[in-house]
């Protein structure tokens, strides 16, 4: 099975150059987007931790705020 | 009604699902390779290069709906005056545009043992690597300019001038006489492809559905942080 698996008729340079472009695409965009959304993500907790008490506590009054907060210790 | 969809009050959703999305995406996946590449059968015809349809057909359609999609919201975002759906918008481009260069490689990987070459000016494959020039201009659009309300006008025409292409995509191999094969697949009609290579032709488009849905998920959730940390500069 292994055998036919690469092999494939003599067309398995065709197939799997195919899937492994479209798996090596998926990866990298994964990669990609998972970079971005981590680096906003410090780039909040960093901006969060320099506020004043009070402009921290303002803050935290809008929910999303705080399940960012939240996210990023999950992480 | 939109207010139920705030980004205020949706981010509690949206930053969970991601790792349940994955999760199920790497489940179906993995069913469809198994399915794609060792369980199906070959073609009478193409022998076992018919497997990459199964990579090349769901990009295709992945990335002709995520542009439908994309135009409808931009729409909907100038007819409601509602700024989340063009943030929908913006967050569902990157990853169709991968799927259209993932069909744009796959469907040239495939021409070559089928056609004996890698590229040819037909009308299917010239009005998607069309649609592949419309992403690239949405996504440079987004880019290159500061100013919000340009951004929103500019990408909205973009779309609305791409989706003209969507239909010249679907019904070129009606209208021209394309190297490419009449649809296989119709939903008014009969389908003429068997169910031994239907099934695993659909778990792949279901496996590529929920990859779009992860990614859609993670950069809409990164524009909304970006939204929040300007509006932490400004406290």
């Amino acid at each position: 099975m292994i055998n036919e698996l690469l092999f494939m008729n003599g067309y398995a340079v065709y197939v799997l150059s195919a899937f492994s472009f479209t798996l090596l695409s998926f990866l990298s965009l994964y990669l990609v987007t998972k970079i971005q959304f981590v680096r906003e993500q410090n780039k909040f907790v960093t901006k969060f931790g320099s506020l004043s008490v009070e402009q921290a506590n303002f803050a935290k009054s809008q929910r999303i705020n705080k399940e960012i907060l939240a996210s990023a210790t999950n992480n | 009604m939109f207010k139920l969809f705030e980004p205020n009050k949706i981010f509690k959703i949206t930053s969970r699902a991601p790792k349940y999305v994955l999760f199920l995406f790497v489940i179906v996946l993995s069913i469809g390779l198994v399915e794609a590449l060792i369980l199906s059968p070959e073609d009478y015809k193409q022998s076992d290069a018919v497997r990459i349809m199964y990579v090349h057909v769901p990009a295709a359609w992945i990335s002709l709906s995520i542009f439908s999609s994309m135009t409808l919201s931009s729409i909907c975002g100038f007819i409601f005056s509602n700024k989340n759906f063009f943030l929908i918008s913006k967050s569902l481009a990157p990853s169709g545009f991968v799927f259209n260069i993932i069909a744009l490689v796959t469907g040239s990987i495939w021409g070559k043992p089928t056609w004996g070459t890698w590229w040819a000016w037909d009308a299917r494959i010239t009005s998607m690597l069309i649609l592949a020039l419309f992403y690239a201009m949405y996504l440079i659009v987004w880019r290159i300019y500061d100013e919000k309300e340009k951004v929103y006008k500019i990408s909205t025409f973009i779309t609305i001038l791409g989706i003209i292409n969507v239909p010249v995509i679907k019904y070129s191999v009606d209208w021209w006489n394309t190297l490419h094969q009449p649809a296989s697949i119709n939903i008014l009609s009969k389908s003429t492809i068997h169910s031994s290579m239907l099934y695993p032709l659909l778990i792949m488009t279901a496996a590529f559905a929920l990859f779009s849905l992860l990614i859609f998920l993670m950069k809409y959730n990164t524009e909304l942080i970006k939204i929040k940390n300007k509006g932490l500069d400004r406290l």
